[in-house]
């Protein structure tokens, strides 16, 4: 697939018209980070946690092969079946395989940013085999053809009268109101048929733990347990940077995963497995293990601990320019400030060049990331890397221009200015300032920069 | 496929060339808590209803009084069970069916299920199963949309890593293991909270007090 869809500059200008999104994604971003705020401030441990998933993921990385082979030997012992997958049209194949070999055409799946990163459903299609989504929102986006806007809440540019259209248009009659509560309702009718009669379901993972082949899926509406419980065959996509090394290890990210995610103290179901019960749970399971660039992120010294991430969003609900622009402006599965990093990263800094440049560098995503990756520094890191490759200005320009193309906008640069030159001074390696840093120095000489921080302005005006 | 086995663990060792250093991950963070254990129920008590599940304080003693009155208070009458549930629970005016490898159709349209659980974690208010005595297979607390589950007052725990030390010292790391922290819920249309997408709408928690 192709990393970016559109520039990102491109893109943003239309979602920046697009009023309801803008107000949609407003209230979405300040309600779930004030959450956030509160439950984590009831931690008195929260930065100790944090050093901890962050020591613990670095040790991932670091022991990766080991881990990986501990975990295939776990699973298998639990009567699980291990598959390894290069690329993303291998790990599509083996979901195919296995959709072929029990005569599947329809399978039920649960939302992952994994499956949407390879392509897994419109490859199933392609195979004649239908994958029906089921997350409200991942079926509000399937069922109204559109795309995700952000992780966590990915239908939140849609309002509850355009999902009513869209349910009515496809699993509803024309009596359903826009009530949320109709609207979940209506969705869990049609769904929950589904669930009884699959047999066979595809999931991603949040965490699979080497020492136990144990597999971890956290998420909040009963369709994660759905799917790797009731149908016969389940078949479990994971990244191979997914990986803990061993259950206790879960003490620390079931911690900080809820309070950064939705903000909230527990998300409602966690559902952890290991291989095959024969009293319980689906009597085959396969477990793919996931590439697709993930070594080459692994390979680059200063981006690798975007591996690290554990996509809970909390760095898209701070993220000023994500805030403005929404997800789909990134043209990728992972949007935000982690977007702006792990795409290129994953796919290489020339298949994404301008998403590096999507970011004030305003610290704030590094400051909530609960598995405390330095985003700024590893976008300084990569806009070098994109300088180089590119050798085109004209990319770069773009992404200035953007910035700096509208009044409001151009305002908010200025007081960004301040903020900007920290980082820049810490990037050592830049030795000539690539243009729209050039832009950012520029603007500082328009005007003397307020004592006030970005995050200051920021939080006052929210 | 096996080709890819032995190039993905070719590519990640020739990424880690220099080898990167993993010094030891510390774990500064809270392990035991605090509280007493009057405290702890209470706390428990009040994040479990955070969640809009509803929480009841039970007396010793007075579980099967309790049992009998949730249900009714729902018109529950086919109430599915684990076969070796304590036997005190099976109240009388409640019609009790044993899930002796009931069909996902069948419990789709019983009316809810009693189980107990393992552990419970007073911090988040989070009950655990895990397929032990009394719980059931995970599909029985899933379909029904009605949850009652029993909690005694001595299995909550403080803080999550307490909750996975026991875990781990029950020998559970292996078994299916289903955290529960209030009715499924999804936030998913302009943010409003609705309660019950897929799991169980109602999710009651009875927290029997020690004797
Ligand atoms: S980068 Fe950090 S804050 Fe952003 S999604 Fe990943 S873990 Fe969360």
């Amino acid at each position: 697939m192709s990393a970016t869809a559109r520039p990102f500059p491109e893109a943003a200008h239309d979602a920046l018209r697009d009023a309801q999104l803008r107000s949609n994604l407003f209230v979405a971003t300040q309600t779930i980070r004030d959450k956030r705020n509160q439950v984590v401030g009831e931690l008195s441990d929260w930065e100790e946690l944090r050093e901890a998933g962050r020591a613990i993921k670095a040790d991932v990385l670091a022991n990766l092969d080991r881990y990986l082979l501990q975990f295939e030997q776990a699973v298998a012992d639990a009567g699980g079946q291990v598959h390894w997958a290069a690329d993303a049209g291998e790990a599509n194949q083996v979901v195919l395989d296995v959709a072929r070999a029990h005569g599947v055409t329809e399978l039920v799946k649960v939302k992952s940013l994994t499956t949407d990163e390879i392509g897994l459903n419109a490859a199933l299609e392609a195979g004649g085999v239908s994958a029906i989504e089921t997350d409200l929102a991942e079926l509000i986006l399937q069922l109204g053809g559109d795309w995700s806007s952000h992780i966590l809440v990915p239908a939140i540019h849609r309002n509850r009268t355009e999902i009513r259209d869209i349910f009515r248009a496809t699993i509803a009659d024309d009596a359903l109101s826009d009530d949320p509560g109709e609207l979940a309702e209506a969705s869990r009718t049609y769904l929950r048929e589904r669930f009884l009669t699959a047999r066979m379901a595809v999931s991603g993972a949040n965490f699979g733990v080497a020492e136990t082949g144990t597999v971890c899926v956290v998420e909040s509406e009963g369709n994660g347990r759905m799917c790797t419980t009731l149908p016969p065959v389940l078949v479990t996509i994971l990244g191979i940077e997914k990986l803990i090394p061993s259950f206790a290890d879960l003490e620390v990210f079931l911690q900080l995963l809820p309070r950064s995610s939705t903000g909230e103290r527990m998300n409602p179901y966690t559902s952890l497995w290991t291989g095959v019960n024969a009293a319980d749970g689906p009597q085959e399971f396969h477990v793919v293990l996931l590439d697709a660039g993930r070594t080459n992120a692994l390979a680059d010294t200063v981006g690798r601990q975007a591996l690290h991430c554990i996509r809970c969003s909390a760095c898209l609900n701070v993220c000023p320019v994500y805030s403005r622009t929404g997800g789909q402006a990134y043209g990728s599965i992972y949007p935000g400030p982690i977007g702006a990093i792990l795409t290129p990263l994953l796919y290489g800094v020339e298949h994404a060049p301008t998403l590096p440049f999507a970011s004030s560098l305003c610290g704030a995503c590094y400051e909530v990331c609960p598995v405390k990756i330095d985003i700024p520094s590893v976008l300084l890191h990569l806009r070098a890397k994109a300088v180089e490759s590119a050798g085109k200005p004209s990319l770069t320009m773009a992404a200035a221009g953007w910035l700096f193309g509208g009044r409001r906008r151009f305002a908010a640069a200025q007081r960004l200015g301040r903020l900007a030159q920290r980082p820049l001074i810490r990037a050592g390696k830049i030795r000539r300032l690539p243009p729209p840093l050039d832009a950012w120095t520029r603007t500082r000489d328009l005007r003397p920069l307020a004592g006030e921080s970005f995050r200051e302005w920021w939080e006052r005006r929210g | 496929m096996s080709g890819s086995r032995e190039l993905i663990l070719e590519r990640v060792r020739r990424a880690l060339a220099d080898a990167p250093l993993a010094p030891e991950s510390p774990r500064d963070y809270r392990r035991a808590g605090t509280l007493s254990p009057v405290a702890r129920t209470e706390l428990f008590y009040e994040r479990v209803c955070d969640y809009r599940a509803e929480a009841r304080r039970v007396r010793a003693g007075e579980l099967p009084v309790a049992i009998t009155e949730v249900f009714a208070a729902r018109g529950a009458q086919r109430v599915c069970v684990p076969n070796d549930i304590a036997s005190e629970w099976r109240v009388d005016g409640v019609n009790f069916v044993d899930d002796e490898e009931l069909s996902w159709e069948e419990l789709d349209h019983i009316d809810g299920v009693l189980t107990g659980c393992t552990l419970a974690i007073a911090e988040t208010g989070t009950i655990v199963l895990s397929a032990g005595a009394g719980e059931g297979r995970r599909a029985i607390t899933l379909i029904p949309d009605l949850h009652v589950c029993v909690i005694e007052e001595r299995q909550i725990v403080e803080t999550v890593p307490e909750a996975m030390t026991l875990l781990t010292e029950l020998g559970a790391q292996r078994r299916p293991l289903t955290f529960i922290s209030g009715p499924s819920a999804t936030s998913d249309i302009e943010l409003n909270r609705v309660e019950g997408v897929h799991g169980p709408r109602n999710l009651v928690v009875l927290i029997e007090e020690s004797a």
